[in-house]
């Protein structure tokens, strides 16, 4: 009983104690890195539809996500984009390339216990729990839209 | 100067929905991981309330580019294919929609992971 | 309150320790205690095609080079002790492979260096062997991969993280020869005031010195001014800091001749947060800085008090607390 107490008043202590980093600079530079990732999106956009008119705005959209997977996956192999991370924090994390790098870094840096046990296991470590997420919402929502189609 | 206040709210909104993530970031101390969860779930749910189109129609790639607009394509993918296949839908539609983005992170995280390796930091 | 003298051993014959070695990677090389270290390695692969056959061989040349500086032969050499931070301690059984002599294999998180010096000066002490090696090394991307995240990850670290310190470090410890006396050992017992941040090690190990330290006060009826240098392992920045408060509400004052390996590690530049951690740390500043330092009799009673958080990831993927222990060995010159 007396260790609990202890326990408590001891990580009181600590929270207080931990130095308060500013939090202007980095979301400032998550800002300006992280608007920047979308312009350079809207960019690729832009031109793919200026180059295939004909191309609906959705598949455009799938082109250029695909085209930045492309970008970040590459930046990650070459060792570039963690310290873009390192730098802009949320900025490189919460565009699609941050989804990329989650994937690409754990493949690369498990190669070295295989192709299968390495890369192919290890590939989802990060960003596993984004597609568990996202699949297992978006059939919830199916499934209510389902719901309220039988009644309409 | 039409298209430069269309590249600017791409700018301002995707820069904001980026700040948000690094504010969770410094204020609650959780991983990359959890960030991404938090976003998708974002995303999904606004696509749900059906809010996400209007504000892709003026933000563009500043909501699209970030993982919130992946968020949304599995949702608009689920109710979609209700619509039109029914119960089958709910299963198929979400990952159909999204599959370019995932089979692309797949793919070519399996291509750069054969040719790079992980360097050492300093 | 804290009397009991068990945990403490005052040694007979107070062991030497007749040569001490240390091999670090380019970045510690650049550090604060550059110019001390035996081998700086050019690029922290050192040579090999991943990490793990790096830090294994990091230890390698770490055994090698310390029973050459010691002037003896392997045939010379009764026991190794060692141990590291990868699972099963993996590096040093594979480094153990290549030598003559009997293994024993010790696991203390970055308090290993201090671990095996203690044991093996209580092995000699008995009088079963005359020359021992103790070996400890890690390496920051090994464990970097196997605690937290890859390398290429793009995420922030923490303002209360510390960086794994590439790097080994070994000495040999005799009855005969010429070096430092190891002349008292304190065991410390394992605490754990409830801690669960990965992120913040100093402050789950904190509270292991502050235990270890009053044991140790206690049973030897010495202060800190007794001490040239009272030196704890790889506490950093703010688990320093937090030990200097824990021993103010005891009574006891940590003044000028009390330093941290892991906060005094690297220059402010070097952007490492909180300093340095890992079994490495303590290690590679105790056999080189250290050693001249006690060699040249500039430091004449030292207190060296390596601290291990002895977490696993699986401990820490279920948001369990860190067990911390802290073992204190006294060296004089």
């Amino acid at each position: 009983m007396e260790d609990i107490k202890r326990n408590e008043a001891y990580n009181r202590y600590i929270k207080e104690k931990i130095p308060k980093t500013k939090a202007w600079p980095s979301l400032f530079n998550s800002f300006w890195v992280g608007g920047l990732i979308c312009v350079l999106g809207q960019g690729i956009n832009d031109v793919i539809l200026l180059i295939f008119p004909y191309l609906s705005q959705q598949s455009a959209w799938a082109c250029t996500l695909i085209i930045l997977i492309f970008i970040a996956s590459f930046l990650t192999g070459v060792g570039v984009y963690d310290q873009i991370g390192k730098f802009a924090g949320g900025g490189s994390i919460v565009p699609i390339t941050g989804f990329s790098n989650s994937i690409t870094s754990p493949s690369v840096e498990f190669k070295s216990e295989g192709i299968i046990y390495g890369i192919c296991v290890k590939m989802f470590t990060i960003a596993g729990p984004v597609i568990v997420f996202g699949v297992v919402s978006s059939m919830l929502v199916g499934f209510i839209y389902w719901i309220i189609g039988l009644f309409i | 100067m039409e298209i430069f206040l269309d590249y600017l709210w791409v700018f301002l909104i995707g820069g904001a929905v980026c700040a948000l993530g690094e504010l969770l970031i410094i204020t609650t101390n959780i991983t990359s991981a959890r960030i991404l969860v938090t976003f998708v779930l974002i995303g999904v749910f606004l696509e749900a309330i059906n809010v996400f189109d209007y504000i892709s129609d003026f933000a563009k790639a500043g909501i699209n580019v970030p993982i919130v607009g992946f968020g949304a394509s599995l949702a608009k993918g689920a109710i979609g294919a209700v619509k039109t296949h029914g119960f089958l839908g709910i299963f198929t539609g979400g990952l159909t929609a999204t599959a370019g983005g995932i089979a692309a992170a797949i793919g070519f995280a399996f291509i750069f992971s054969l040719i790079f390796r992980s360097h050492t930091k300093n | 309150m804290i009397k009991e003298k068990e945990q403490t051993i005052i040694l007979k014959k107070q062991p030497r320790i007749i040569g001490s070695y240390s091999i670090v990677g380019p970045k510690e090389g650049k550090g604060n205690f550059g110019r001390y270290f035996d081998y700086v390695m050019k690029d922290d692969c050192f040579g090999e095609d991943t990490f793990e056959k790096a830090e294994r061989k990091m230890l390698e040349s770490a055994i090698t080079g310390v029973i050459e500086k010691a002037k003896l032969s392997t045939k010379d050499i009764n026991l190794m002790i060692a141990g590291d931070l990868l699972n099963q301690i993996i590096s040093s059984s594979y480094a153990a492979r290549m030598y003559p002599f009997p293994f024993l294999g010790v696991y203390g998180a970055c308090s290993t260096m201090a671990e095996s010096i203690a044991v093996a000066s209580v092995l000699i002490d008995g009088g079963y062997f005359d020359n021992i090696v103790c070996c400890t090394g890690s390496h920051f991307s090994t464990a970097e991969r196997q605690y937290r995240f890859p390398l290429e990850l793009g995420n922030q670290r923490p303002p209360t993280s510390q960086w794994t310190i590439t790097g080994a470090g070994s000495c040999v410890l005799s009855l005969k020869g010429e070096g430092p006396r190891v002349t008292m050992v304190t065991f410390g017992k394992v605490i754990d005031w409830g801690v669960s941040d990965v992120n913040n090690m100093g402050a789950a190990m904190a509270p292991a010195v502050r235990d270890t330290l009053l044991r140790h006060f206690a049973a030897t009826k010495t202060k800190p001014d007794d001490y040239d240098l009272i030196l704890t392992g790889d506490l950093g920045k703010l688990g320093s800091e937090i030990l200097i408060d824990l021993m103010d509400d005891e009574g006891v004052t940590l003044g000028a001749n009390y330093g941290d390996c892991g906060q005094m590690y690297f220059k402010r530049q070097q952007k490492t947060l909180c300093g340095g951690s890992g079994a490495g740390c303590c290690a590679t500043v105790f056999n080189s800085y250290i050693m001249q330092k006690l060699r040249e009799k500039q430091y004449k009673k030292i207190l060296f008090l390596p601290t291990g958080a002895l977490l696993s990831t699986t401990s820490t993927q279920q948001g369990d607390t860190i067990p911390s222990v802290c073992h204190a060995i006294v060296i004089e010159a």
